[in-house]
Parts: C-alpha cells; structure tokens; sequence
C-alpha cells in the first residue's frame, strides 16, 4: 500500500511535481501515466526515498518516507529507470549483492536468487558478467535484484523501456502474478497501450498534477471518450499528449 | 542490520569486483610493486656501472714529443696512464683530440733545457671539455701533472737545502661523516615518493569506479533504495579502496626491498638495509595514510559529474598530497616535530628514517600518526555527510 499526500518537489525554480496526491493500494497494479517530464519519475523518486520531498508526505505501508526511510525501504523493490548492474558481478552475484544488503541470510538469498531466475528466464545468463548484458538481460537482472527481499510494494519506472516484445510479456507475467498474490505494484510509463494492457487503476500526471485517477474504465467515462488514448488527450490536454502519442501510439 | 555488517558487505563487493577489473589490478599490483621497482634498479645499475667506469677505467693520452719529456712519461705510467706517442704539429695535435676523443699533451721543444734551467717549461694540454667522456681522464691528467710539478719543486727546495714543507702552508684533510647509508639516500631520495604515490595509485581505480562510476553506470540509484544508511555505503567503499592500498603498499615495499637487495649498493659505497623488519616498519609508518588518501580519493570522486571528471581530478589528488615532498626536497627541508604535523610529507621523513637507519624520537611518529589519523577521520566524516545530499545523484 503507498499513500502520496501533497507531494511537492522543485529544482531551483522549476516545480517538477506540484502537489501530487494519490494512493496505490495492495492487489492492484496502479500506472503513473503522462507525458515525458511530467513529473512521473520524480513522483516516484520521492517515493523510494532518493529525493526528499519540498512539500507534503508519504507513507509505504503506513512507513512514512520522511521520518523512518530505512522502514520504507525494507517494504519496497524498486527498478529506477536505466538501472545499471555492477559489470565485473555476475546476474547472481548481482542479486546476492543487493539480498546481502537487505540483511538476508545466505542460504535464503540463494534459494530465492534461484527461484527468481526461473521465474524470470535467466538461466542462460545467470552466471555470466553482467558486462556484455543485452538490455533484456540487464533488466531481468535489475528486477530480480529490486524484488529477492520479497518486497510487498514494488515500484517501477518506465521499466519496459528498451524491451522487445518476449521481454515486456515476461515482464507483465511476472507483475501480474505478484498483483495476485497481493502485492502492490505501482509503474510509471508514458505508453498508454501499456497502461490500458496491465493497469487495475490509472494515475494521470501532467504540470506535476495529478489531473486524473481511477480504473481505466472511469477514466473513459469521466473524459466522455471511447478510447484511453481520447481520455489522455483530453485529460493531460493536447499538446502534452501529443508529445508523448506521437512517439509512442503507434507501438 | 548492524552497521558494521553493511559497511562490511559493501566493501567485501567492491574489493572482490575490483580484483576483477583488469586496470585496478595491474595498477595496484603490477604497476606499483614490480614496474617501480624495476625502474628504480635500471636507474641505479646505471648509476652504479657508470660510477665504477668512469674510476676505475686506465686513462688513455697521446703524447705528442714524448721523448722531450721522457721523466712526466714514467711518471704517469706508473699512475697507469696509457700514452700513445706521436709526432705532430699543433695542428695535427688539434686533429688528434678530436679523431680519437682523448686528451693529449703537446710537450713543447725547449721542455728539458727549461725544466734543467728552473724556469717554467710549457706542456700544452689539448681536450674538449664538453665531451662528458673526456671530463673525467681530464681532471685525472691535470691532477697528474699538478702532482709532477709539486714533486719537482720539492725536489728543488731539497737540493737548494730548504725543508720541502715550506710549499704546503696548509693542509686539508677532508674528512667524510656520511656513512654508508646516508650516501644511499641521495640516490634513493625519490624512493619515499614512489612508494607514497603508488600507494595512492593502488586505490584510485576503484575509488573512482565504486563512486562516479556506480553513478554513471546507474547502479548508484537503486543502491541507494535498500535499507542501508549513506554514511555506511561511504565507509565500505572508502575501506575497500584502503585495502587495495595497502596491497599496493605492502608489495611495492617489499618490491622495492627484494630489488635493493639484487641492485649491489655496496659498489657505489652505499647500503641500505631494507630487510623484513624494515619493510614493516615503512608499512606501519604509512598506515595511517591509508584511511586519509582514501577518503580523500572518494570525497573528489563522489562529486564529480563524469567518470572522465573523476579520473581527471582524482589524479591531480593523488599528485597533491606530494607536494610538500617536492618543497622538501628542493628546500632541503629536515624533520622537525611541527614539519611531522604535515600528512604525506611527515611519513616521507618517516620512510627515509628506516632507510637511513637513522631512528626518529618517538614523538615524532606520534605526531604523524596523530594528526594524520584525525585528518583522515575528519574527512571519512565528512564524505559520510556529503553521501546524504541529493547532488550525489548528478
């Protein structure tokens, strides 16, 4: 469960999200959705505790990102977008390295760094240096890295980027697989395809603002459109949505 | 998690991944401990056989007339000149010196009737002084033949019924207190600088790598969403690049000890006695550099906005700290207890300490110990403070 309430972030005089509010609950796969510098990442950023908030709260399972970040920290998995492996470490050493630093004992960071590389495809790979990683490879690896504590919350950004296709419906297997054992998965993403395929509710950003929130479905009704894509539109208004349909619609 | 356990595991990957990484390694393993070394025995060998060449070789001279002055020659032969005779004029004289490269004396006709006569008979001595080769059986000569003149006068003074030792008013006795292992020194001078600097260069790659480069490579961010303080993500890193400085600095020691021991100062009239003990000792000396050079290396590192950057100004780090030694140097600057307060340079007078065996008093390694350690601290602490700030994340 993530609750964001009033979350404001500036860099020198630019206001990068301007009282964003929303919340993410256990079970359901809830995308950020908005144009390129919306404001999705540095949402996200506050949430995982890289950046500390200007303004307002946040709280992961009932942990607040200001006051016990460490608290938040054990409750969550995250893949910041272009996450980046340690080259000379293998996937599994990798993983190890991070499930070390979540205080996991050994032997259970084993078994769990094994189970995750079934689950994620990764046998091949495993045990190779991480250097000459495609970007699949690299991805999977961040994942498994971001979820071998068994996080309750898991947070992603833009984590299909760079994907082909086999990759990304791995990937959407995976995070549905987690929503149903009721974990609670909260993406960024300016694809809308992707949001409309996986997403259980919708968080729409544009300025810094939340400008809409809801199932995929309310959002049609609210903006009056048949299609997602005519939702976005209207609700983030054109020029924004151009920006971010022109580039990715035709996906 | 206890917070020695974290700081533990992060330097435990960052020491395993950079013994992985094949330009950490031959940096700290390869480059200091056995390429410095080797540098410094060819230079020496060099300095040793051109020493030895330049006494012990015969010096050969032409001699143009030598039978106007058949007494200088024995003279000089039994001082183990080698002459070769000659008949020529001043011009082929001139010719001669420059063809065969060695001095020659032109002894002018009226040499005897003016040596019998008690007036000054004239030898010339041809050379060319910028030949470095000639400079040496040059001074040989003219001191040989200062030597005849002074014999001669002597001589005269005993035939006239005077005491010879009118002509010496003054004697000079040099008498030289360096002892073998300080002679040493001025060759090895640079050897405390080398072992400082490759120390240094021992951590730099991966000081930079575990900084900038988790940065550039964007593993710093989701590091920094585990569970684990800032501060003790430093303290790993900054405690791995140390021990990749003590490695560099244990081996370029004794690196340097095993080439001192095949080298043979003892024909340049040197020794330096770097044994086991010795290698110890310089180690022990410098320890206290370790945690300072390396927080210093993550502290610049940390802040710059390329791995580029961080490799640009993380060299010039590593050059600073040895400034002080160049101003020693050049100053001829001595230990003194305040000069001990000044990290790098007082562990330079620390090293050549052991070289010299020359023991320093035992407040003097306080000092340096004490004042490099606080300094290291001060600066551990405060790339802690600077890991919290956001900028970290370029």
């Amino acid at each position: 469960m993530i609750d964001a309430r009033s979350l404001v972030k500036r860099f020198g005089s630019v206001t990068a999200v301007d009282g964003v509010s929303f919340s993410a609950p256990d079970g359901h796969i809830t995308g950020l959705l908005g144009p390129n510098g919306a404001g999705k990442s540095t949402t996200l950023r506050m949430l995982y505790t890289v950046l500390v908030p200007d303004g307002g709260e946040a709280w992961i399972d009932g942990a607040s990102v200001l006051a016990a970040p460490l608290e938040a920290r054990r409750r969550m998995g995250v893949l910041p977008s272009g996450a980046g492996l340690y080259p000379h470490l293998t996937a599994r050493e990798n993983i190890l390295y991070f499930a070390s630093l979540h205080a996991m004992a050994r032997a259970e960071a084993r078994t769990r760094a094994e189970e995750l590389i079934g689950q994620l495809e990764m046998r091949e790979f495993a045990d190779r240096a991480a250097k000459g990683f495609s970007q699949g490879q690299r991805v999977k690896t961040a994942l498994a890295r971001a979820l071998v504590h068994r996080p309750r919350n898991v947070l992603l950004d833009e984590p299909t980027n760079g994907l082909d296709v086999m990759a990304v419906r791995t990937l959407r297997g995976l995070l549905r697989r987690l929503r149903d054992q009721g974990h609670c998965i909260l993406f960024s993403s300016h694809v809308m395809q992707e949001v409309a395929a996986l997403c259980d509710a919708v968080v729409v950003i544009a300025h810094g603002k939340v400008a809409a929130h809801g199932a995929p479905d309310e959002l049609r009704a609210q903006a009056g459109t048949e299609s997602l894509e005519e939702a976005f539109v209207r609700l983030v208004g054109i020029e924004d949505a151009q920006s971010a349909s022109g580039t990715d619609i035709g996906r | 998690m206890k917070p020695r356990t974290a700081i533990w595991r992060v330097f435990r990957k960052e020491f395993r991944e950079s013994l992985r990484d094949r330009r950490s390694l031959i940096t700290a393993l390869i480059v200091g401990p056995v390429l410095m070394p080797a540098l410094f025995a060819v230079l020496l060998s060099i300095g040793i056989h051109h020493g030895r060449t330049q006494s012990a070789r015969p010096v050969h001279l032409t001699v143009a007339h030598a039978k106007r002055a058949p007494h200088l020659l024995a003279f000089l032969h039994q001082y183990g000149v080698r002459t070769v005779d000659v008949e020529t004029n001043r011009t082929g004289a001139r010719r001669l010196v420059e063809r065969l490269h060695r001095p020659l004396i032109y002894v002018s006709r009226h040499f005897g009737v003016r040596l019998a006569a008690g007036r000054p008979a004239s030898l010339r001595l041809y050379a060319n002084e910028s030949r470095r080769s000639e400079q040496a059986a040059l001074e040989r000569v003219q001191r040989l033949l200062e030597a005849y003149g002074g014999e001669i006068a002597r001589l005269r003074l005993v035939a006239r019924g005077l005491n010879p030792l009118l002509l010496t008013p003054i004697a000079v006795h040099p008498i030289d207190l360096s002892t073998p292992q300080s002679r040493s020194v001025l060759v090895l001078g640079g050897l405390g600088y080398v072992i400082l600097l490759t120390m240094m260069m021992g951590g730099l790659y991966l000081a930079i790598d575990a900084t900038a480069g988790e940065r550039e490579r964007g593993s710093l961010e989701p590091l920094l969403t585990l569970p684990v303080e800032r501060e003790q993500l430093v303290y790993g890193k900054t405690l791995a690049a140390g021990a990749m400085m003590l490695m560099s600095l244990a081996l370029t020691v004794s690196g340097f000890a095993v080439m001192l021991r095949h080298v043979g100062l003892a024909r340049l009239g040197m020794s330096v006695d770097l044994g086991p003990a010795g290698v110890a000792a310089i180690v022990l000396d410098c320890l206290p550099l370790i945690p300072l050079g390396a927080a210093l290396m993550t502290l610049v590192a940390s802040f710059t906005r390329s791995y580029r950057e961080a490799q640009t100004y993380v060299s010039l780090i590593v050059f600073i700290p040895t400034m002080p030694l160049m101003f020693a140097s050049i100053l001829g600057l001595r230990s003194s207890l305040p000069l001990m307060a000044v990290p790098f340079l007082s562990q330079q007078f620390l090293i050549m300490s052991v070289l010299r065996a020359e023991p320093l008093p035992l407040s003097y390694t306080l000092v340096s110990v004490g004042v490099t350690l606080l300094s290291a601290t001060a600066l551990v602490w405060l790339a802690g403070r600077l890991y919290r700030r956001e900028r970290l994340l370029g």
